[in-house]
């Protein structure tokens, strides 16, 4: 298959309506408000499925070398490190000492 | 012909093991993998300033971005980056007025999504998001009030992925240019290929995008 993967053509309208319908169920989980980590989860979830169809079919990856494939994960590896480890910073309030509050932020603060 | 045939030789002799039908996709592939970075890196940049506004607040992207519109161009994009398929199958079957009205198809979608984004945007900078301001009401008609951040982040990012839009749509009339010309055949189409792994990528940068600002 690898050999042979650009005249054996994936069929593509089946990758579309997988794509459309992943599409549509991301919206209609985002509408709706419930707990932000479940839909964060959800949508980050739904979303890296459509990019791995697009990556595999469209742009032929599954067909491709397996090492491509590993090489081309590096990167958004790479940025989910970058995430996490930007939090730690974020998330602690020593960055907020000099900042004012906003008056009703103030008022309403549980701290 | 003849610089077709030139070409195909030359990939012979320099054959790459990671793609080894053609050296030019192993360059589509390294530049994509650090396009892949930059767009990370503003992503992460992103989502720490969201989580960072701390006590000052973030609204939430649904009281300002209209998804409607954006999961229009969402649909956009995908279809556009089947026609792309589509055109790549057809030259590989050595049809080129198939491929050539693909590709067409190809760059039409590209100019909507572009005209939509112009839209967008115009309709957002009226509305008050603007490099140092947030809108004084949302979509829903409540007062809003968070980070001024919400645009720059908003306008860098969309703004970034529709340059590459934009790219794209430039690099893809150039190949439909020397399709007309009569450049690809059944035999050597990997530019067609090539610049189809450009088109899915921004796709693919749009799906995250479209998740993570308008969504999320």
């Amino acid at each position: 298959m690898a050999q042979d993967g650009h005249k054996e053509h994936p069929k593509y309208m089946n990758i579309f309506w997988w794509l459309l319908a992943l599409t549509i169920i991301e919206v209609a989980v985002a509408i709706p408000e419930y707990a932000t980590l479940l839909k964060g989860i959800l949508l980050i979830g739904l979303a890296c499925s459509k990019a791995i169809l697009v990556a595999n079919y469209f742009m032929h990856l599954k067909f491709e070398k397996r090492i491509l494939a590993i090489i081309v994960l590096t990167p958004f590896i790479i940025c989910v490190l970058l995430v996490f480890a930007l939090m730690p910073d974020l998330t602690t309030d020593a960055r907020h000492e000099g900042i004012e509050k906003p008056a009703e932020v103030v008022n309403t603060s549980a701290h | 012909m003849e610089q077709a045939t030139t070409l195909d030789h030359t990939e012979d002799v320099y054959e790459p093991s990671l793609t080894p039908d053609s050296l030019g996709k192993l360059g589509m592939w390294i530049f994509l993998v650090g396009d892949t970075m930059s767009f990370g890196a503003l992503l992460a940049a992103y989502a720490a300033l969201r989580v960072g506004a701390g006590v000052i607040g973030w609204v939430p992207p649904s009281e300002i971005l209209g998804i409607n519109l954006t999961a229009f161009m969402t649909f956009l994009l995908i279809c556009s980056s089947v026609t792309m398929v589509k055109a790549l199958e057809s030259i590989q079957n050595g049809n080129v007025s198939r491929m050539c009205t693909f590709l067409g198809l190809t760059i039409a979608g590209g100019f909507i999504f572009l005209g939509l984004q112009a839209y967008e945007w115009y309709h957002l900078i009226t509305h008050g998001l603007t490099l140092t301001g947030i809108p004084e009401h949302g979509l829903s008609g409540a007062a809003i009030s968070g980070s001024t951040l919400f645009g720059p982040t908003f306008y860098a990012i969309t703004g970034f992925h529709g340059m590459h839009v934009t790219g794209g749509v430039i690099y893809l009339i150039v190949i439909l240019i020397h399709g007309l010309r009569g450049r690809y055949t059944a035999e050597f189409n990997h530019e067609v290929e090539i610049v189809g792994l450009y088109w899915h990528f921004v796709d693919l940068i749009w799906i995250m995008v479209f998740t993570f600002i308008y969504l999320i």
